[in-house]
């Protein structure tokens, strides 16, 4: 099943996600499709994630859909002015890419290229009413008619967690009066943050025109919990997390990330207008079918490749 | 890093209501448009002019000259000295104090502009939808250009968020 088809029917959708290597070795990216295949609908490419140089997100898109697995392409604004972004964008509809992600992206200043101009001539919202406006009219921010319309879905990116929160879920309205048709959260580690939020954009009216997937992933360590709460910007763990982290032997504390991230899928999946969940398990893709059967979430059945790319 | 001429987070020195007070007085008229098409003509008067508005937007705004302000849709907070450039609101990096994901010993500009705007009774026009800015504009003169006319189509003219009037696509132009 695809992401499209899995909000089609209202069925509760997940997705994943693909880091792209640094180097040009393709098995890189099918290794971890192979884990991921059959147990999501699909699976993000990151856009040289942290500002770090990787393969590019339309060549991973492109190797993730050989080995079976949908692609969501990811697009920043961080390293494309918009005849850039529009030419990816134009590149993704052509190789029959069935998603796109578009988001402003990190900041140059912490990744591995400090030096590099960053770019942001368009911003995420921006983005967002481009891409519309190229599928749905047929034209280029420019107003250039283009031939053959591109026919991906539309996401965005949304972080319920940072400040200024009371303005959070109109944000996304604002992203999803530009066009964006699906959105993925930051890691939900407080699900009452983010029941709250959801309330807001019910309240907007959002969520009737667009499908919210909630992201989660599992801290698998006390390292890696410090790092997400002082090292990542706007990831959000509350103390309680921390604690309970904290409070199991040292040799239990990645079977009891996995459980809070099991648990934490439940939670949310019982919240009002959640349409599905995004996980996030950098470098434990392997854990992710574990995930999402303890879950109670069913393996999706297998990706038919003559469907893609034929969904728009 | 304190000599890096990117932008970064600028909290203005000037108080929004004041901001606001001050725009009546340059609000469009034929008289400005008048005087704008004349220091277009003369690129000597149109030099000072634009130099006087560098020197007085920097001091109060951390003004980029983008050549097309958004103070008015912003509580008067510079979206421009937003490390990203965002004019559409803050990214998902900032900080649980409110500080900017770039720089975070600096307050993001957008949580400065959503307190002055809302503090200042204009929080509604945070949900206007921002349009691309026109990069052959940088280093103009905003106020001659939004006095010839050519600002009106930054931002779209009403909010859309409110249920009622549904959520409708707008890359419109």
């Amino acid at each position: 099943m695809s992401l499209r088809a899995a909000f089609a029917a209202g069925r509760f959708a997940v997705t994943a996600e693909i880091g792209p290597p640094r180097g040009a070795d393709p098995d890189a990216i099918t290794r971890k499709a192979e884990l991921l295949r059959g147990w999501v609908d699909a699976a993000n490419v990151t856009d040289n994630q942290g500002a770090h140089v990787r393969m590019s997100s339309l060549a991973g898109s492109v190797l993730a859909m050989r080995a079976g697995v949908e692609p969501v392409m990811q697009l920043t604004c961080r390293d494309r002015n918009r005849i850039a972004l529009q030419s990816d964008l134009v590149s993704a509809g052509a190789l029959g890419i069935p998603n796109v992600l578009l988001l402003s992206g990190d900041h140059p200043r912490f990744g591995d290229h400090p030096d590099a101009a960053p770019v942001f001539d368009l911003d995420s919202t921006q983005l967002v009413a481009t891409a519309r406006t190229m599928r749905d009219e047929g034209v280029l921010a420019s107003g250039r008619e283009i031939g053959a319309r591109p026919g991906w879905l539309v996401g965005a990116v949304e972080n319920p967690f940072a400040p200024p929160r009371s303005f959070r879920a109109r944000r996304l309205a604002k992203k999803v009066a530009a066009g964006a048709e699906f959105v993925q959260t930051q890691y939900v580690f407080d699900v009452e943050v983010f029941a709250a939020w959801l309330a807001r954009l019910r309240d907007l009216g959002v969520t009737e025109k667009c499908k919210v997937l909630a992201g989660v992933g599992p801290i698998r360590s006390l390292r890696v919990c410090e790092f997400l709460r002082s090292g990542v910007p706007g990831i959000h763990v509350p103390d309680e997390a921390e604690r309970r982290l904290r409070g199991v032997p040292a040799a239990r504390v990645a079977e009891e990330g996995v459980s809070m991230c099991v648990e934490t899928i439940q939670r949310v999946a019982a919240v009002p207008g959640v349409a599905g969940v995004h996980v996030m398990a950098f470098g434990y893709e392997r854990g992710v079918p574990e995930i999402l059967e303890r879950a109670g979430i069913a393996p999706q059945p297998a990706v038919s490749m003559e469907g893609l790319g034929h969904a728009g | 890093m304190t000599n890096d001429a990117r932008p970064r987070p600028f909290r203005p020195r000037l108080g929004a209501r004041l901001g606001y007070a001050l725009h009546a007085g340059l609000a469009a008229n034929p008289l400005y448009a008048r005087l704008a098409a004349w220091l277009e003509r003369r690129p000597r008067a149109y030099r000072a002019f634009t130099a006087a508005e560098r020197v007085t937007k920097q001091e109060l705004f951390g003004c980029r000259m983008c050549g097309q302000c958004a103070l008015p849709a912003t509580g008067y907070t510079c979206p421009m000295t937003c490390p990203k450039q965002l004019r559409n609101g803050p990214c998902g990096g900032v900080s649980p104090t409110g500080g900017c994901e770039v720089y975070p010993e600096l307050t993001c500009v957008w949580v400065v502009a959503i307190e002055r705007a809302e503090a200042a009774g204009h929080g509604t026009d945070l949900d206007l939808l921002h349009r691309p800015i026109d990069q052959r504009l940088r280093e103009q003169s905003s106020w001659v250009n939004y006095w010839q006319g050519r600002d009106d189509d930054l931002w779209t003219s009403a909010p859309l968020l409110r249920r009622e009037l549904g959520l409708q696509p707008v890359g419109k132009r």
